[in-house]
Protein backbone atom coordinates (compact mmCIF):
# COMPACT_ATOMS: atom_id res chain seq x y z
CA UNK A 1 0.00 0.00 0.00
CA UNK A 2 2.85 2.46 0.73
CA UNK A 3 4.70 1.68 -1.89
CA UNK A 4 1.66 2.19 -4.25
CA UNK A 5 1.23 5.33 -2.25
CA UNK A 6 4.64 6.23 -3.24
CA UNK A 7 4.48 5.46 -6.80
CA UNK A 8 1.00 7.61 -7.09
CA UNK A 9 3.13 10.82 -5.70
CA UNK A 10 5.68 9.92 -7.72
CA UNK A 11 3.42 10.33 -10.75
CA UNK A 12 1.62 13.09 -9.53
CA UNK A 13 5.43 14.83 -9.15
CA UNK A 14 5.97 14.23 -12.33
CA UNK A 15 2.60 15.46 -13.98
CA UNK A 16 3.07 18.57 -11.82
CA UNK A 17 6.51 18.76 -13.70
CA UNK A 18 5.56 18.52 -16.75
CA UNK A 19 3.46 22.01 -16.57
CA UNK A 20 4.05 24.79 -18.30
CA UNK A 21 5.22 27.99 -16.68
CA UNK A 22 2.06 29.82 -15.31
CA UNK A 23 1.83 33.14 -17.25
CA UNK A 24 2.43 35.22 -13.76
CA UNK A 25 5.72 32.97 -13.29
CA UNK A 26 7.28 33.71 -16.48
CA UNK A 27 10.63 35.71 -16.45
CA UNK A 28 13.08 36.85 -19.20
CA UNK A 29 16.38 36.16 -19.31
CA UNK A 30 17.31 39.38 -18.00
CA UNK A 31 15.72 38.89 -14.36
CA UNK A 32 18.02 35.84 -14.10
CA UNK A 33 20.96 37.26 -15.64
CA UNK A 34 23.97 38.95 -13.11
CA UNK A 35 23.43 42.60 -12.15
CA UNK A 36 26.38 43.67 -14.24
CA UNK A 37 24.63 41.72 -17.40
CA UNK A 38 21.78 43.85 -16.51
CA UNK A 39 23.62 46.82 -16.30
CA UNK A 40 25.67 46.33 -19.54
CA UNK A 41 22.02 46.18 -20.91
CA UNK A 42 20.11 48.76 -19.76
CA UNK A 43 22.87 51.26 -20.71
CA UNK A 44 22.53 52.08 -24.57
CA UNK A 45 25.97 53.45 -24.71
CA UNK A 46 27.50 50.06 -22.79
CA UNK A 47 25.25 47.80 -24.62
CA UNK A 48 27.31 46.17 -27.48
CA UNK A 49 24.39 45.20 -29.19
CA UNK A 50 23.58 48.82 -30.34
CA UNK A 51 26.58 48.83 -32.64
CA UNK A 52 24.30 46.73 -34.84
CA UNK A 53 21.25 48.85 -34.17
CA UNK A 54 23.17 51.89 -35.57
CA UNK A 55 24.57 49.67 -38.41
CA UNK A 56 21.14 49.23 -39.25
CA UNK A 57 20.26 52.42 -39.41
CA UNK A 58 22.33 53.36 -41.48
CA UNK A 59 21.59 50.20 -43.73
CA UNK A 60 17.82 51.06 -43.52
CA UNK A 61 18.31 54.05 -45.93
CA UNK A 62 20.66 52.85 -47.84
CA UNK A 63 19.90 52.02 -51.22
CA UNK A 64 20.55 48.20 -52.88
CA UNK A 65 19.81 46.00 -55.60
CA UNK A 66 18.63 46.69 -59.26
CA UNK A 67 15.55 48.44 -58.24
CA UNK A 68 17.95 50.86 -56.63
CA UNK A 69 15.78 51.31 -53.66
CA UNK A 70 16.28 51.46 -49.82
CA UNK A 71 13.98 50.20 -47.07
CA UNK A 72 12.94 53.88 -46.22
CA UNK A 73 12.44 53.99 -49.84
CA UNK A 74 8.95 51.93 -49.33
CA UNK A 75 8.51 52.01 -46.02
CA UNK A 76 9.59 55.71 -44.88
CA UNK A 77 10.46 56.20 -41.35
CA UNK A 78 11.31 53.01 -39.35
CA UNK A 79 10.65 54.48 -35.84
CA UNK A 80 6.80 54.95 -36.55
CA UNK A 81 6.82 52.35 -39.31
CA UNK A 82 8.41 49.28 -38.14
CA UNK A 83 6.91 50.28 -34.22
CA UNK A 84 5.77 47.23 -33.30
CA UNK A 85 6.30 44.83 -36.03
CA UNK A 86 9.37 42.52 -34.31
CA UNK A 87 6.07 42.06 -31.63
CA UNK A 88 4.08 40.33 -34.16
CA UNK A 89 6.91 38.32 -36.06
CA UNK A 90 6.90 34.92 -37.35
CA UNK A 91 3.97 35.82 -39.13
CA UNK A 92 1.98 34.39 -41.85
CA UNK A 93 3.12 34.39 -45.62
CA UNK A 94 0.12 34.09 -47.74
CA UNK A 95 2.37 33.84 -51.22
CA UNK A 96 4.56 30.53 -49.49
CA UNK A 97 1.68 29.88 -47.33
CA UNK A 98 3.58 29.56 -44.13
CA UNK A 99 5.24 31.86 -41.03
CA UNK A 100 8.55 33.41 -41.86
CA UNK A 101 10.44 35.29 -39.35
CA UNK A 102 11.91 38.45 -39.15
CA UNK A 103 14.94 37.46 -41.00
CA UNK A 104 13.46 35.90 -43.89
CA UNK A 105 10.77 38.91 -44.13
CA UNK A 106 13.93 41.49 -44.77
CA UNK A 107 15.23 39.40 -46.98
CA UNK A 108 12.26 38.40 -49.11
CA UNK A 109 12.06 42.83 -49.31
CA UNK A 110 16.13 42.31 -50.69
CA UNK A 111 15.33 39.71 -53.25
CA UNK A 112 11.60 41.01 -54.61
CA UNK A 113 11.36 44.48 -54.06
CA UNK A 114 14.91 45.58 -54.43
CA UNK A 115 15.97 42.56 -56.25
CA UNK A 116 19.08 42.15 -54.42
CA UNK A 117 20.86 39.22 -53.17
CA UNK A 118 19.65 37.94 -50.29
CA UNK A 119 21.82 38.57 -47.03
CA UNK A 120 23.17 35.34 -45.52
CA UNK A 121 22.20 33.82 -41.94
CA UNK A 122 24.47 35.36 -39.09
CA UNK A 123 25.52 38.11 -41.65
CA UNK A 124 26.50 41.40 -39.71
CA UNK A 125 24.30 43.47 -42.37
CA UNK A 126 21.26 40.61 -41.89
CA UNK A 127 22.18 40.94 -37.97
CA UNK A 128 22.27 44.80 -38.05
CA UNK A 129 18.75 45.06 -40.04
CA UNK A 130 17.13 43.02 -37.91
CA UNK A 131 17.97 44.53 -34.73
CA UNK A 132 17.21 47.86 -35.82
CA UNK A 133 14.15 46.97 -37.47
CA UNK A 134 12.75 44.60 -33.97
CA UNK A 135 14.68 47.69 -31.63
CA UNK A 136 11.65 49.79 -33.07
CA UNK A 137 9.35 47.40 -30.93
CA UNK A 138 11.74 47.74 -27.69
CA UNK A 139 9.52 48.34 -24.68
CA UNK A 140 6.37 47.00 -26.64
CA UNK A 141 4.51 43.64 -25.57
CA UNK A 142 4.94 40.38 -27.92
CA UNK A 143 1.27 40.28 -30.10
CA UNK A 144 2.22 37.14 -32.43
CA UNK A 145 -0.45 36.99 -34.44
CA UNK A 146 -3.01 34.46 -33.41
CA UNK A 147 -4.75 33.85 -36.81
CA UNK A 148 -6.32 30.35 -37.68
CA UNK A 149 -3.91 29.91 -40.48
CA UNK A 150 -0.75 30.07 -38.01
CA UNK A 151 -2.46 27.44 -35.62
CA UNK A 152 -1.29 24.24 -37.35
CA UNK A 153 2.59 25.72 -37.27
CA UNK A 154 2.21 26.87 -33.62
CA UNK A 155 0.99 23.67 -33.15
CA UNK A 156 3.84 21.89 -34.48
CA UNK A 157 6.34 24.27 -32.61
CA UNK A 158 4.86 23.14 -29.67
CA UNK A 159 5.34 19.53 -30.12
CA UNK A 160 8.68 19.93 -31.46
CA UNK A 161 9.35 21.86 -28.23
CA UNK A 162 7.75 18.66 -25.72
CA UNK A 163 9.55 16.33 -28.35
CA UNK A 164 12.98 14.18 -26.74
CA UNK A 165 15.37 14.25 -29.22
CA UNK A 166 19.22 13.38 -29.53
CA UNK A 167 21.52 11.67 -27.70
CA UNK A 168 20.68 13.16 -24.56
CA UNK A 169 16.93 12.40 -25.12
CA UNK A 170 16.20 16.11 -24.18
CA UNK A 171 13.01 17.83 -25.03
CA UNK A 172 13.09 22.06 -24.70
CA UNK A 173 10.32 21.96 -22.05
CA UNK A 174 12.51 19.58 -19.86
CA UNK A 175 14.73 22.41 -19.39
CA UNK A 176 13.08 25.53 -20.26
CA UNK A 177 9.75 24.28 -18.33
CA UNK A 178 10.64 21.95 -15.83
CA UNK A 179 14.07 23.04 -14.74
CA UNK A 180 14.71 26.72 -14.99
CA UNK A 181 16.37 28.82 -12.50
CA UNK A 182 18.33 25.85 -11.67
CA UNK A 183 21.89 25.44 -13.33
CA UNK A 184 23.49 23.73 -15.90
CA UNK A 185 27.09 23.34 -15.39
CA UNK A 186 27.99 27.67 -14.54
CA UNK A 187 24.78 28.60 -16.21
CA UNK A 188 21.41 29.58 -14.79
CA UNK A 189 19.01 27.90 -17.22
CA UNK A 190 16.27 30.46 -18.08
CA UNK A 191 12.67 30.20 -19.59
CA UNK A 192 13.90 30.61 -22.87
CA UNK A 193 11.49 33.57 -24.04
CA UNK A 194 12.40 35.12 -27.41
CA UNK A 195 12.26 38.65 -26.14
CA UNK A 196 15.23 40.31 -27.15
CA UNK A 197 16.60 38.94 -30.24
CA UNK A 198 18.69 39.70 -32.47
CA UNK A 199 20.76 39.30 -29.16
CA UNK A 200 24.48 40.36 -27.89
CA UNK A 201 25.47 37.11 -26.19
CA UNK A 202 29.03 37.18 -24.21
CA UNK A 203 29.86 33.86 -24.93
CA UNK A 204 29.58 34.83 -28.75
CA UNK A 205 30.87 37.93 -28.25
CA UNK A 206 28.77 38.67 -31.11
CA UNK A 207 24.79 39.62 -32.07
CA UNK A 208 23.13 36.56 -32.94
CA UNK A 209 19.75 35.49 -34.37
CA UNK A 210 16.87 33.66 -32.09
CA UNK A 211 18.11 30.32 -35.20
CA UNK A 212 21.33 30.72 -34.09
CA UNK A 213 20.18 30.39 -30.30
CA UNK A 214 17.99 27.41 -31.11
CA UNK A 215 20.71 25.43 -33.42
CA UNK A 216 23.21 25.87 -30.16
CA UNK A 217 20.19 24.12 -27.80
CA UNK A 218 19.84 21.22 -30.29
CA UNK A 219 23.74 21.08 -30.64
CA UNK A 220 23.90 20.70 -26.77
CA UNK A 221 21.44 18.16 -26.23
CA UNK A 222 23.34 16.19 -29.15
CA UNK A 223 20.45 16.10 -31.78
CA UNK A 224 20.87 17.46 -35.97
CA UNK A 225 20.38 21.33 -35.56
CA UNK A 226 17.76 22.55 -37.87
CA UNK A 227 19.07 24.33 -41.43
CA UNK A 228 18.83 28.45 -40.82
CA UNK A 229 15.25 29.44 -41.72
CA UNK A 230 13.95 25.61 -42.16
CA UNK A 231 10.32 25.54 -41.80
CA UNK A 232 10.73 23.56 -38.15
CA UNK A 233 12.85 26.30 -36.37
CA UNK A 234 10.10 28.99 -37.68
CA UNK A 235 7.68 26.77 -36.33
CA UNK A 236 9.56 26.49 -32.85
CA UNK A 237 9.80 30.21 -33.29
CA UNK A 238 6.80 31.06 -34.11
CA UNK A 239 5.34 28.61 -30.94
CA UNK A 240 8.13 30.51 -28.74
CA UNK A 241 6.67 33.90 -29.10
CA UNK A 242 2.99 32.57 -28.26
CA UNK A 243 4.41 31.39 -24.85
CA UNK A 244 5.88 34.72 -24.86
CA UNK A 245 2.81 36.63 -25.40
CA UNK A 246 2.92 39.87 -23.49
CA UNK A 247 6.34 40.10 -22.46
CA UNK A 248 8.56 43.19 -23.32
CA UNK A 249 10.34 43.23 -26.32
CA UNK A 250 13.99 44.35 -24.98
CA UNK A 251 16.12 43.90 -28.67
CA UNK A 252 19.35 44.36 -28.28
CA UNK A 253 19.64 41.99 -24.71
CA UNK A 254 22.56 41.18 -23.58
CA UNK A 255 22.98 37.53 -21.92
CA UNK A 256 25.85 35.91 -20.81
CA UNK B 1 35.38 51.91 -40.53
CA UNK B 2 34.28 50.05 -37.25
CA UNK B 3 30.99 51.58 -35.13
CA UNK B 4 31.96 53.46 -32.43
CA UNK B 5 29.38 54.67 -29.53
CA UNK B 6 31.01 57.52 -27.46
CA UNK B 7 29.31 59.38 -24.31
CA UNK B 8 29.96 61.97 -22.46
CA UNK B 9 28.02 64.94 -21.53
CA UNK B 10 27.71 67.93 -23.89
CA UNK B 11 28.41 70.52 -21.02
CA UNK B 12 29.80 70.70 -17.91
CA UNK B 13 30.97 72.85 -14.94
CA UNK B 14 34.59 73.65 -14.52
CA UNK B 15 36.14 71.44 -12.27
CA UNK B 16 33.75 68.44 -12.86
CA UNK B 17 34.75 65.10 -12.71
CA UNK B 18 32.86 63.77 -15.93
CA UNK B 19 32.37 60.31 -17.33
CA UNK B 20 33.05 59.04 -20.61
CA UNK B 21 32.30 55.65 -22.45
CA UNK B 22 33.31 54.59 -25.11
CA UNK B 23 32.69 51.52 -27.41
CA UNK B 24 33.70 49.69 -30.53
CA UNK B 25 32.75 47.22 -32.83
CA UNK B 26 36.19 44.93 -32.76
CA UNK B 27 36.72 41.52 -33.46
CA UNK B 28 39.95 41.17 -31.26
CA UNK B 29 41.31 38.20 -32.58
CA UNK B 30 43.31 36.87 -29.95
CA UNK B 31 45.57 35.06 -32.59
CA UNK B 32 45.21 31.77 -30.76
CA UNK B 33 42.17 30.61 -32.35
CA UNK B 34 42.19 27.60 -35.45
CA UNK B 35 39.56 28.25 -37.93
CA UNK B 36 38.09 25.26 -39.45
CA UNK B 37 40.75 23.77 -41.63
CA UNK B 38 43.08 23.95 -38.66
CA UNK B 39 45.25 27.12 -39.62
CA UNK B 40 46.14 29.77 -37.15
CA UNK B 41 43.61 32.62 -37.26
CA UNK B 42 46.19 35.89 -37.27
CA UNK B 43 46.16 38.20 -34.40
CA UNK B 44 43.79 41.32 -34.58
CA UNK B 45 43.11 43.48 -31.94
CA UNK B 46 43.17 47.09 -30.96
CA UNK B 47 46.59 47.63 -28.94
CA UNK B 48 46.26 51.24 -28.03
CA UNK B 49 43.55 53.61 -27.25
CA UNK B 50 43.86 57.09 -26.33
CA UNK B 51 41.57 60.35 -25.71
CA UNK B 52 43.78 63.46 -26.02
CA UNK B 53 41.75 67.09 -24.51
CA UNK B 54 42.31 70.00 -25.97
CA UNK B 55 45.73 67.74 -27.63
CA UNK B 56 46.62 67.26 -24.25
CA UNK B 57 46.44 63.28 -23.63
CA UNK B 58 44.56 62.68 -20.70
CA UNK B 59 43.76 58.50 -20.93
CA UNK B 60 45.58 56.02 -22.74
CA UNK B 61 45.32 52.35 -22.28
CA UNK B 62 46.91 49.19 -23.37
CA UNK B 63 44.81 46.10 -24.52
CA UNK B 64 45.92 42.64 -24.68
CA UNK B 65 44.77 39.45 -26.50
CA UNK B 66 42.53 38.49 -23.55
CA UNK B 67 40.08 41.02 -24.03
CA UNK B 68 36.74 40.28 -25.41
CA UNK B 69 35.59 41.74 -29.00
CA UNK B 70 33.58 44.99 -29.16
CA UNK B 71 35.57 46.46 -26.53
CA UNK B 72 34.64 48.94 -23.87
CA UNK B 73 36.44 51.37 -22.12
CA UNK B 74 34.99 54.28 -19.46
CA UNK B 75 36.94 56.25 -17.97
CA UNK B 76 36.74 60.41 -16.03
CA UNK B 77 38.58 63.44 -16.68
CA UNK B 78 38.36 66.91 -15.57
CA UNK B 79 36.00 69.22 -17.48
CA UNK B 80 38.65 72.17 -17.51
CA UNK B 81 37.70 74.39 -20.97
CA UNK B 82 35.58 74.10 -23.74
CA UNK B 83 37.03 72.37 -26.51
CA UNK B 84 37.35 68.96 -28.77
CA UNK B 85 38.03 65.53 -27.21
CA UNK B 86 39.82 63.28 -29.78
CA UNK B 87 39.45 59.58 -29.32
CA UNK B 88 41.43 57.48 -31.16
CA UNK B 89 41.98 53.35 -31.21
CA UNK B 90 44.98 51.72 -33.36
CA UNK B 91 44.69 47.94 -33.79
CA UNK B 92 47.83 45.43 -35.30
CA UNK B 93 47.53 46.37 -38.67
CA UNK B 94 48.35 49.89 -38.33
CA UNK B 95 45.09 51.38 -39.12
CA UNK B 96 44.01 53.98 -36.61
CA UNK B 97 40.46 55.16 -36.07
CA UNK B 98 39.81 58.69 -34.85
CA UNK B 99 36.30 59.92 -33.56
CA UNK B 100 36.04 63.89 -31.46
CA UNK B 101 33.50 64.78 -29.40
CA UNK B 102 32.82 68.45 -28.31
CA UNK B 103 31.97 69.49 -24.91
CA UNK B 104 31.22 72.89 -23.46
CA UNK B 105 32.20 74.00 -20.33
CA UNK B 106 30.83 76.85 -18.51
Amino acid sequence: MRSLLAVALALLAAAAMAAEVAPEARRSGYDLASPEVRAMQDDDTANPGMLWVSQGESLWAKRAGAAALSCQDCHGEARTRMKGVAARYPAFDAALGRPIDLEQRINLCRTERQRAESLAWESEELLALTAFVARQSHGLPIAVDDSPELKPFSALGDELFHRREGQLNLSCSQCHDDNWGKRLAGSVIPQGHPSGYPVYRLEWQSLGSLQRRLRNCMTGVRTEPYEYGAPEAVALELYLMERARGMTIETPAVRP
Amino acid sequence: MARVLINLPESAKRGEVIEIKTLIQHPMETGYRLDSNGAKIPRDIINRFTCTYNGEEVFHAELFPAIAANPFIAFSTLATESGELVFSWADDDGQTQTESRQIVVE
